[in-house]
């Protein structure tokens, strides 16, 4: 039984106040970090219980939460600046550009500042046969700096969320129920645990997802910094229903990421199968030779009702963005709703107010990116457009950075850096419009008549 | 630079930035420790050293003025870049990501606030 408490603005915390965080993935551990941190500034002692069955140091898919790995270059500055600073046992790999290949040729597009600003990490312990104990789990590490801060660690898998008194009551299977002033569900939406709410009444309504495709290949150290260096490669090839690929390299691994609409196992195929593909990768690779693999779901469009009186829904069973930087969207809206409940109370109205305007903005922001991605889908389709892009980004590399335009495009596209919103203002630019109009026309027509065009 | 390192490498003795310079950015020390030093008729005062963790330049990032100090590594330092634009855009939209800065300046003020009372105790 329900009992929904009317919104009131007078639901908060204090000292003593029990938190309960549902999943200890990036979203949970950057909610439990700011909620102690911030309560911490304002004088309030809290007591938060981080609920994870997962355990990070283990590999293969117990300890992983199944996810290309990128943290963007944007979130790396934005968490130095927080004073969280990724070891190099984390980081698997500093990525200072990207390779983009299409069947036009490849581009090199290197990171405005000319520095390791893309941090390659493995979420988990690495694959399922890995052997090295050199780096660790991103996820681990998080939890790590979460459990240093004060949280408490509630190894057990969740059993049933109830309500009583208004609040919110937590079973662990085996255990006994625990109840709590404020919940963060912050479940993914790969486990079952987030669709439960939907049947709580809470007005919460799961997001819409898709499935990707992740790979893990074993290459060694040397092979793929010889192969794939310290880029990141992306792929814009014209294969159906594929949006988005690419080749991440991390410390012995290679990360195959692909993501789109209904990715199945000939997309897969098609993708591995390709020429672009065995050219950036060592002639030893085999694409049947992988160590661990995964389909899991995406969140594509948000969460309807990602609050309530008490509950607030954060990370990718809330609202993330479309594509990209999914744990840059875990950081906005877990430090958005652990600030609205130490300042400003955990009722529906708050969360309304001061949380759900950063949910809405993400939301927003990834229309645009649905149309800068249908942007990018007749490019795909068009080959002449196709060499524009090469030819644009090869020229513009030579020249002075801040005339990057395409280039700069395809970086904060690729790399999430940017929001949605600033890539589609930019690409409507005169200038750029210009610049690959008259880009489109010198590569339909080359001047010597071969069609060479690597030539550009 | 291993694999797994953000930032880029600085050899012992390069300058960060230097006194006077228009500032753009501020730096993340990532690994290793720098000097913070001023140049005053031809010699040169050391401020302050500091490491891993610390910031160094935040105040080209706040304040329309050139940088106050010149900044060089000691020994291998590594650095992560802050630019200030992005900077500048992610503190609007939230502006407690600014909180950690104004720690540290507090603290620094803190600091300078001692060192002129015990200068001036020893006048």
């Amino acid at each position: 039984m329900i009992h929904r408490q009317k919104d009131s603005p007078v639901l908060g915390l204090d000292s003593g106040s029990r938190v309960a965080v549902l999943g200890g993935g990036p979203a949970g551990s950057f909610f439990s970090y700011f909620l102690i941190e911030i309560a911490r500034r304002v004088g309030i002692d809290l007591r938060v219980d981080v609920y994870e069955s997962r355990d990070f140091s283990r590999p293969g898919p117990t300890g992983c939460n199944m996810c290309g790995g990128i943290v963007s270059e944007s979130l790396v500055q934005t968490l130095a600046a927080e004073g969280i600073n990724l070891p190099p046992t984390v980081v698997q790999r500093g990525i200072d550009s990207y390779r983009l290949h299409m069947d036009v040729g490849s581009v090199r597009i290197e990171t405005p500042l000319n520095e390791m600003r893309i941090a390659a990490v493995h979420r988990g312990s690495g694959p399922r046969d890995v052997q090295s104990t050199k780096w660790t789990s991103f996820d681990g590490y998080l939890q790590t700096l979460v459990l240093n801060n004060g949280a408490h660690l509630v190894r057990g898998r969740v059993d049933s969320v109830d309500f009583k008194r208004g609040r919110p009551e937590i079973t662990v299977r085996g255990g006994s129920s625990q109840d709590y002033d404020l919940l963060a569900v912050a479940a993914g939406v790969n486990s079952g645990t987030s669709k439960l709410f939907e049947t709580l009444g809470l007005g919460y309504r799961f997001p819409n997802t898709t499935k990707a495709f992740i790979s893990e290949y074993y290459l060694g150290e040397e092979s793929i910094s010889r192969a794939l260096g310290s880029s990141m490669h992306v792929f814009l090839l014209d294969i159906p229903r594929l949006e988005f690929a690419a080749i991440i390299p991390k410390g012995d691994y290679v990360t195959i990421c692909l993501l789109g609409k209904d990715i199945d196992k000939s997309l897969v195929k098609s993708f591995l199968d390709s020429s672009e593909v065995k050219q950036c990768l060592p002639r030893s690779w085999r694409s049947d030779h992988s160590s661990c693999n995964c389909w899991p779901s995406m969140n594509v469009r948000g969460a309807v009702g990602p609050f309530a009186d008490r509950v607030v829904f954060i990370g990718d069973c809330g609202v993330t963005r479309l594509y990209k930087d999914g744990i840059g969207a875990a950081y906005r809206t877990a430090k958005a709703a652990a600030t609205t409940a130490v300042l400003w109370g955990v009722s529906a109205s708050s969360f309304r107010e001061h949380f759900w305007p950063i949910c809405r903005s993400i939301g927003r922001d990834n229309t645009l990116g649905r149309l800068s991605f249908g942007a990018v889908r007749t490019i795909r389709k068009a080959r002449f457009a196709r060499r524009a892009i090469l030819r644009m980004s090869t020229i513009e590399q030579q020249g002075a950075p801040r005339l990057r335009y395409m280039s700069m495009a395809l970086w904060d596209m690729f790399t999430g850096s940017a929001p949605y919103k600033d890539i589609f203002i930019r690409g409507l630019s005169p200038r750029f419009i210009g610049r690959f109009l008259w880009n489109m026309l010198v590569s339909s027509f080359p001047l010597d008549g071969s069609n060479s065009e690597r030539r550009l | 630079m291993g694999a797994g390192k953000l930032g880029k490498m600085l050899e012992d003795g390069e300058i960060i930035f230097r006194q006077g310079d228009v500032g753009d950015s501020m730096y993340v020390i990532q690994e290793g420790q720098v000097e913070v030093f001023v140049e005053r008729q031809g010699t040169e005062v050391r401020l302050r050293l500091l490491g891993e963790g610390e910031t160094v330049g935040e105040m080209a990032i706040f304040a329309r003025e050139t940088r106050s100090a010149s900044v060089r590594a000691l020994g291998r330092v590594r650095v992560l870049t802050l630019d200030k634009k992005t900077f500048l855009t992610r503190v609007q939209q939230d502006p407690s990501l600014a909180f950690r800065i104004l720690e540290t300046m507090s603290r620094r003020i803190r600091e300078l606030s001692d060192e002129v009372v015990r200068l001036r105790s020893e006048n």
